[in-house]
Order: C-alpha cells, then sequence, then structure tokens
C-alpha cells in the first residue's frame, strides 16, 4: 500500500499555518449534524471528545474504566514540555523540535514533530486557563524544572502529578460538554470492534462491562485514543487495564500498524519481587539528577551496600559516559543495567537490580534538600519495598513503560482507514524510535486539543458521510465477530486461568523482544508465541456468563489481542536490520556497545497490514526525509 | 503467611449479598493488599469458584479506581494509602480480615467490592470546572497567581475521586470531595467568575445524588489517602452561604431579555 503523509511541503516553519487555511471547514449551524465517536478518555480523547463538543458536534465518548478521570495519563509524574522560553535560557519552537527528533534517533516525521513543538506553548496557556494549579514561583509566573534529552528548563509540572492535574483539567472540560449535553458519556464501556461500511470507518460494537450487552454505535467518523500496548509484556508501568484491543481490531479491519518494534524501557523502576507481581511502579527519571548508580564489582558480592567499601564498587554510567554520567537517555541507562545484571553484577534477591545510591548527595546537601526534592517517591519506594531509601540504597531495574509504535497515521492523523483517527500514544507519530521524558504528555493534548479539532471537519466536508444503518451487513458482521470471540473465550472451558498466559506471554516478549534483540532470539520468541496462542484457544479458563459483571472475561479478550500483537512485534524487530533508540538489535552495535543506526536501508516508518488469520502481514514503508535536522550517530560518552 | 478472609459477595446490584469465608494460606509479606486478592482469585479459579471482582487499575495510588473496606476502614485506615499501596507486611500471620465495598446510597454496588460512583462525575459536571474552550486562553503567564494560592489550590486538586470520604463518613455525605473541587479552582484567579454559580451548583447536584449532609465528624479526613484537609469544607460551606444570599434568579439580572 502506498502511504501518502500529506505533509505540507514548503517551509517548516510555515507548514502548519498554511495546512490549516487549506483545510475544509464546516459551517457552526452544520456540526450539529455529524455524530462523532471517541474512544478513550484520557489526554488526547478527553481533550479531543471536550474540544469537538465545544465546536458543536454531538460526540460520544467511551472508556472501560468507572470514569474518565481514571485514564492512565493520570499516573504521569514529571511534567510537560513546551517551548514557552520563559526562562530566557535560548529555548525555541525549532530547539523542541531538534530535541524531539534527535531524541528519536531520526525515526520520525519532521513536519509532525514540528507542529508538536509549535503548539506546545498553546498547551500551556489552556491548562492555565482551566485552572490546573502549575508550579510556581513567588513572583507568581510559571516556574520550569530540566529533564532528559535537553539542555533548557522548558518542563512545566504540578509537584509530582503533573499527569493527574492536565488529566483533570482535560476531565473537567469534558465533564462540562457533558453537563451541557453535548457529549455523552459511556463509562465501563469496551470497544471491540470497528464497523467500516464503504471503506469508511462508521461505528464502533462495544460490549457494556456492567452486563455484557452488545451494542452498535453509530458515527460519520471514529477516534481512538485508547493508548499504548505495554501491557503486552504483562509486567509495565501502565495500568491493569490498559490493552491494544481497540487498536489491534482496528487493525484487523484494515488500518496499517506502524513500528510495533519501537517499545520504550524505563531504567528507574521498583524491581520484580515475586512471582505475584502484578504491576511495576516507576520512580521518577528526575532521582538520576542526584542519585548515583552503582552494583559490585565482584560479581554475586552478597555483601549488604554498606560494608561494600568504594573500592568495591563500579559506577557503571559514570564510568562508561563520562560527560553524562547517570543522566545518559533512557534506552542507553536500560540496556547498561541490562549489562550489568547479566553479567552477573546485580543486586537483590533476584539479581536483576542496581543500587540508586542517594548517600553522597544527603552528605553533600543534607537530608532536608534530598527530602524536599523527592519526598514523596522516598515514601513510596518505602511503602512498596519497606526499605528506607535515606539509609539504604534504592534498588532499580528497568521496566517497560510506552510504546512509540501505533497505528500509523497521516499528517491529519487519519489511518489508512478514511475516517478512523487516532490520537496519543495509540498513534505512531511523533516520539520515532524513543521518546523523551515529558513529551508524551504534549503529544497527547496536542493531539486532542489543538489537531483533530481541525483535521476532522476536512475529513467530514470532503467525505460527505452517506446514511449508513445499523441493519448493514458491516454492522452485522461486526457484532457476530463480537459474539464469536466471547463464545469461544467462555466455551474453552480449559484448565489455566488468563493471568498464567498473560504472565507467560510476558516473559516471552521481555526474554527476547525487550531490551536486547537478536535473529535467533526473535525466530524462537515467534514460534512460542504461535504456540502459546494455540495453547490459549484450548485451555482457558474463563468462568461466568457474558451477561453480567465478568472481569476475567474483560481480561481474556484482551490477552487474545496480545498473543496475536506480540509475534507482530517480534516480525517487525526481526525485519529491523538495525539498532535504533529502543529497538537495539544486538548484531548491530558499535565496539563500544552502542546502537548502530543503518540510515541507508532503514530510514523509513514500517507499516502492517493485516491479510488475515494464519497470513503474514504485508510490510508497507514510509519513506523518511531529514530536511532540517540531519541525522547524526547519538553520542553522550 | 496465612489469612482469613471474610468476603462481602454480591452478585449484582439486584443481588442481596453476603459474607463469604475463605482461608488464604499463600500469603507473602511483600504482596500488594490487591496481588494478595489476585492470587486467591487464581486459587477460586482453579477450584471452579467464581473470583471476587473488585475495582482497580494504575495500583500506583494515582487513579482513584480502587478502594474497599478492611476491618471497617477504607483502603485498610493505614495513613495517606490506597488499598492498591497497602502491602501484606503491615498483617499479621494468622489474621482475619472482614472486606466490604464502599456503602453509599450514591454508590450502588456493582458485584461484590466493586461500586458505581457515576455520582461523583454527574457533581463535576453540575459546575466542577472553568469555563475556558479550547482556543480561548490568555498566554499562561498572563495572570499571576500567589505562590501559596497555587500550593492550596494543589493540596486539594490531589483529590483522586476514590470516594473513601463517603465511605467513612457516618452520613456518606460527599462535603470532602465536593470541598476539594471547591477549593482548588476557587485558590486560583482563573477560578473567581464563576465562584459562587460553581458551589451552588456542586452541592445542589451533590443532595440530588444522595449524599447525605456534613455534621463536622471528620472521618473523611482521617481516611483519605491523599490527606486532603477538612478545612476544603469550610472553604465550599463559606462559598455556598455568600453565593445562597447573592443568587438571583437569572430573569432578574440586567441586560437580560
Amino acid at each position: 500500500m502506498e502511504l501518502i503523509s500529506h505533509a505540507p511541503t514548503g517551509p517548516i516553519e510555515q507548514s502548519w499555518e498554511k495546512h490549516k487555511f487549506e483545510l475544509k471547514l464546516i459551517n457552526p449551524a452544520n456540526k450539529r449534524k455529524y455524530n462523532l465517536i471517541v474512544v478513550g478518555s484520557g489526554l488526547a480523547g478527553g481533550a479531543a471528545a471536550a474540544s469537538l463538543g465545544e465546536l458543536g458536534y454531538n460526540v460520544q465518548c467511551f472508556c472501560y474504566q468507572d470514569s474518565p478521570r481514571r485514564a492512565h495519563s493520570i499516573a504521569a509524574q514529571g511534567g510537560i514540555n513546551a517551548a514557552k522560553n520563559y526562562h530566557n535560557d535560548g529555548d525555541s519552537v525549532y530547539r523542541l523540535f531538534y530535541d524531539t527528533v534527535k531524541g528519536g534517533d531520526f525515526r520520525a516525521r519532521e513536519a509532525n514533530v514540528y507542529r508538536l513543538a509549535q503548539v506546545s506553548v498553546n498547551i500551556i496557556d489552556q491548562c492555565v486557563a482551566q485552572g490546573v494549579p502549575f508550579a510556581r514561583e513567588y513572583g507568581g509566573l510559571l516556574d520550569n524544572r530540566s529533564f532528559g534529552g535537553a539542555q533548557v528548563s522548558r518542563t512545566f509540572y504540578a509537584r509530582g502529578q503533573t499527569g493527574q492535574q492536565l488529566l483533570l483539567g482535560a476531565y473537567q472540560a469534558l465533564e462540562r460538554q457533558i453537563g451541557l449535553g453535548a457529549v455523552k458519556m459511556y463509562p465501563r464501556m469496551e470497544m471491540l470492534d470497528l464497523i467500516v461500511v464503504d471503506g469508511q470507518a462508521r461505528g464502533i460494537v462495544t460490549r457494556s462491562l456492567y452486563d455484557g450487552k452488545v451494542e452498535i454505535h453509530l458515527a460519520d467518523a471514529v477516534i481512538l485514543a485508547t493508548g499504548g500496548y505495554g501491557n503486552v509484556f504483562y509486567l509495565s508501568t501502565n495500568a491493569k487495564g490498559c490493552n491494544a484491543t481497540a487498536i489491534w481490531r482496528a487493525y484487523k479491519r484494515g488500518a496499517l500498524f506502524a513500528n510495533p518494534c519501537f517499545t520504550q524501557i524505563h531504567p528507574t523502576c521498583i524491581p520484580v519481587a515475586g512471582e505475584y507481581q502484578s504491576k511495576l511502579t516507576l520512580m521518577s527519571e528526575s532521582l538520576r539528577n542526584d542519585g548515583r548508580i552503582w552494583v559490585p564489582k565482584q560479581p554475586g558480592d552478597k555483601r549488604s551496600p554498606a560494608s561494600i567499601p568504594e573500592s568495591d564498587r563500579d559506577y557503571y554510567l559514570e564510568r562508561r559516559y563520562p560527560s553524562f554520567g547517570n543522566l545518559v537517555p533512557r534506552d542507553i541507562a536500560s540496556r547498561a543495567a541490562k549489562a550489568e545484571c547479566d553479567s552477573g553484577h546485580g543486586v537483590g534477591p533476584s539479581g536483576l537490580g542496581v543500587y540508586l545510591d542517594f548517600s553522597d548527595c544527603i552528605k553533600r546537601l543534607g537530608k532536608h534538600t534530598i527530602a524536599e526534592r523527592y519526598g514523596n517517591l522516598f515514601e513510596m519506594y518505602e511503602r512498596i519495598t519497606g526499605e528506607n531509601p535515606y539509609e539504604v540504597p534504592m534498588r532499580i531495574y528497568p521496566a517497560t513503560h510506552y510504546t512509540m509504535g501505533g497505528l500509523w497515521v497521516d499528517y491529519n492523523l487519519m489511518s489508512t482507514i478514511p475516517g478512523l483517527f487516532v490520537l496519543g500514544e495509540a498513534n505512531f507519530s511523533d516520539h520515532g524510535a524513543n521518546r523523551l521524558g515529558a513529551s508524551a504528555l504534549m503529544q497527547g493534548l496536542a493531539d486532542g486539543y489543538f489537531i483533530i479539532p481541525y483535521t476532522i471537519g476536512d475529513y467530514l466536508a470532503n467525505a460527505k458521510p452517506a446514511k449508513v444503518s445499523a441493519d448493514s451487513p458491516a454492522a452485522k458482521d461486526a457484532i457476530a465477530n463480537v459474539t464469536n470471540i466471547t463464545k469461544k473465550l467462555l466455551n474453552a472451558s480449559g484448565s489455566r486461568t488468563v493471568d498464567s498466559f498473560h504472565r507467560e506471554l510476558g516473559k516471552i516478549v521481555w526474554e527476547y523482544c525487550g531490551m536486547a534483540r537478536n535473529e535467533a532470539g526473535l525466530k524462537k520468541a515467534m514460534t512460542q508465541i504461535v504456540a502459546l496462542r494455540e495453547e490459549y484457544w484450548k485451555h482457558v479458563r474463563v468462568l461466568g456468563a457474558n451477561e453480567e459483571f465478568n472481569q476475567s472475561l474483560e481480561k481474556a479478550g484482551r490477552v487474545a489481542d496480545f498473543l496475536e500483537l506480540a509475534e507482530l512485534m517480534c516480525m517487525d524487530a526481526l525485519d529491523r536490520n538495525e539498532s535504533c533508540g529502543g529497538h537495539f538489535r544486538e548484531e548491530f552495535q558499535t565496539p563500544e556497545g552502542e546502537a548502530r543506526r543503518d540510515d541507508d536501508h532503514y530510514s523509513y516508518v514500517a507499516a502492517w497490514e493485516y491479510q488475515g488469520e494464519g497470513r503474514a502481514p504485508s510490510l508497507s514503508k514510509e519513506p523518511l526525509a531529514f530536511n532540517y535536522v540531519h541525522p547524526s550517530q547519538r553520542s553522550y560518552k | 503467611m496465612k489469612l482469613i478472609l471474610h468476603v462481602w459477595r454480591q452478585k449484582n446490584a439486584q443481588d442481596k449479598g453476603r459474607m463469604v469465608r475463605y482461608e488464604h494460606p499463600d500469603v507473602n509479606e511483600h504482596m500488594s493488599f490487591l496481588e494478595m486478592l489476585d492470587v486467591l482469585n487464581e486459587n477460586l479459579i482453579a477450584k471452579g469458584e467464581d473470583p471476587i471482582a473488585f475495582d482497580h487499575d494504575c495500583r500506583e495510588g494515582i487513579c482513584g479506581m480502587c478502594g474497599f473496606m478492611i476491618n471497617g476502614k477504607a483502603h485498610g485506615g493505614f495513613k495517606g494509602t490506597t488499598v492498591c499501596q497497602l502491602h501484606m507486611r503491615h498483617f499479621k500471620d494468622g489474621e482475619e480480615l472482614y472486606l466490604e465495598p464502599w456503602r453509599a446510597k450514591a454508590f450502588p454496588v456493582v458485584k461484590d467490592l466493586a461500586v458505581n460512583r457515576v455520582s461523583f462525575d454527574r457533581v463535576i459536571a453540575a459546575g466542577g470546572f472553568i469555563s475556558a474552550p479550547t482556543g480561548s486562553a490568555p498566554d499562561g503567564n498572563a495572570i499571576p497567581v500567589a505562590k501559596q494560592d497555587a500550593e492550596l489550590a494543589m493540596d486539594a486538586a490531589a483529590c483522586i475521586g476514590c470516594g473513601a470520604c463517603v465511605a467513612a463518613c457516618p452520613n456518606a455525605a460527599a462535603a470532602l470531595f465536593v470541598g476539594a473541587k471547591i477549593s482548588h479552582l476557587g485558590h486560583l484567579p482563573q477560578g473567581q467568575v464563576e465562584r459562587e454559580r460553581r458551589a451552588l451548583a456542586m452541592i445542589r447536584q451533590m443532595n440530588v445524588e444522595g449524599f447525605a449532609n456534613c455534621t463536622n465528624i471528620g472521618e473523611c479526613e482521617a481516611a483519605c489517602p491523599k490527606q486532603i484537609k477538612i478545612e476544603v469544607i469550610a472553604f465550599s460551606n463559606h462559598d455556598y452561604i455568600k453565593a445562597s444570599f447573592l443568587e438571583r434568579p437569572e430573569s432578574e439580572i440586567a441586560g437580560v431579555g
């Protein structure tokens, strides 16, 4: 399939302005004649539903949680980037654009990233107006902090709860529209299929999580803002309910899936404690400003950290990357921790952990200053591990955090199915092969507040969607598909729980398609995944019925999709014979063990098209051109 | 370690519900409370018994989805801790625990320990916002906000909407939840224009939903996992009383018509 990005040509500084002017408009009186579906209520979905409601469209918004305020955007800690240059330190739209393209290891579309940097300033204004309580200085103006991958202070924050406050801002704007009748909200309602009529996305099939009722919802366009697929690893920093079902079922209806192998492993998470572990907790990247990372020099050294003298410690990041030290980007820090543990230097009961030690900075700055900076994180660490980080070093290990891959979208955020738009983490667009800290919130809100309200009008004006009925064959087919999947899951009557399959899948993906990948491992993983999937449909045990609140059944459908997506991830990783950002192929590294990109052969977006069950998906490529930021080898030595 | 659990089982909103006793021998002190229930559920499924339904999502104490009573205390009664962040090392081997859902008229039971909190959303929809349509905002630094006001707003904005305050209150009042939002927005200059309207609309909706009135008992503050202070209730009472005196029917306001 030919992938047309619709990215404007000409000077990049003017491309969004020019494009906006060229987009067709819908007269205010006519907007109410259009029905739009938004699936997901996080930063992207909540902002989109609220903004489209304000414009006058009829909006239906769906989320699987009991309230739109629960979406996992809420858990983001650090902050949100914006090129405001309030600190007079040389920031600009161009610099934010440059940092993001470079941070993504030159695998993102330049025009999209430039637009993201441009609208970043409007996001801050919008959020302040809504009452988001950003941190302030004594003069009453907005405060900033610095974050990884940038040399300017451009990160706006609200204590360690920036995601929560931004989401509540979008949620309140959404609730206002619900109160005014512009948006109808459907909580505890899961999208299980996409309805495509005459090649256009025209609705969704949902299952009510209250009582299992399966329903058709029709619309003139469908917007997916359903987040990433990090839970394919079972253990991740995502919420338990985060899933890929909406985007995966859209993929099976013809939307292309781009760069599935681009996943981000965050270096500082609390290590796994046992087999029963259900999720991983992130410790903010900001801790690396003051903490020092080390392991014992001697493999298998079981002494307590306090009794290991300086001379027996290896501060490996400071040793390997003297100029960036403990502040190297996420992908590099994660791989280095893995290498130490693989060679037997890991600490803690499982040997999968490294120390993050604050004793030096406590000596230097005093306990009080450290408590002021990180008090809430230290408390959270102690609550989970029972250890006091003021006295013993934290133990940390990398964990899956974010997925850069997602459904392919053009510059208008439309997928390869006309009328199906994809926003936020669910699309592949802006972060290339590695996302910088404090950029996920920015992208979600940019898509929802400032891009989709413009581009969707152009689609509706051009496509003029015809009337569609719930009796159309496409709608009936989608309903039959959903009912069939549910029946199969309930009738499998095996002996293994859904979680046990999910855990096993996670181990395979983590082992062979996690921080480091190689050809043999990926092939092995694909064989194991196929076998596990077959066993799943034979031996999974889902109790109860469809017509009730049935949490096992909800999970079972999501895990069925992860079992398919995992294979595509490995296939994509196998196909990309280079290392870039979060995708590290062991065969392609520099003599010093750093990622080696291959721009001559792999400077493209890999977009996969579903070809039917049991058939290999086909690959289409969108070539990437870099007219502004010249690709270079990232070096942090 | 081993625990005896008495868990409220209720098939759906219509069912009467009852306590059921479970012996749970596979508890480890490093598990979170919800992981302990995960393991119990795995065991139940293996025996062909219906697993216990409970709400949860982020398991980091921020989404507000989890929450139930442990021995009569919301989230277990540990300071500043949601049940997803509560670990088993706080319990003793052989201990007996009683798990029940939030009990309030405005939070009907969905199943077992899961309740419906859509009433909270309707209270926010009634007025818990600042009307600032997308695109209409002035520059972020155009309106300075005193640091202290921003901090007080943030203290109140930390509410996660879990409902523990309602569950802990003998009256099942939502005063802490409503007060937190009124206090958050009322401490900011952007929130002044709609301040009176907001207090009236939210508190009226709170009454419509079946939440009872506050009688200054203070259980809400003690139970709040985000340690929201009861002073937010004083703040919202102030706004509500002031707004009640100032209120005029829209038709009497000059300029209408």
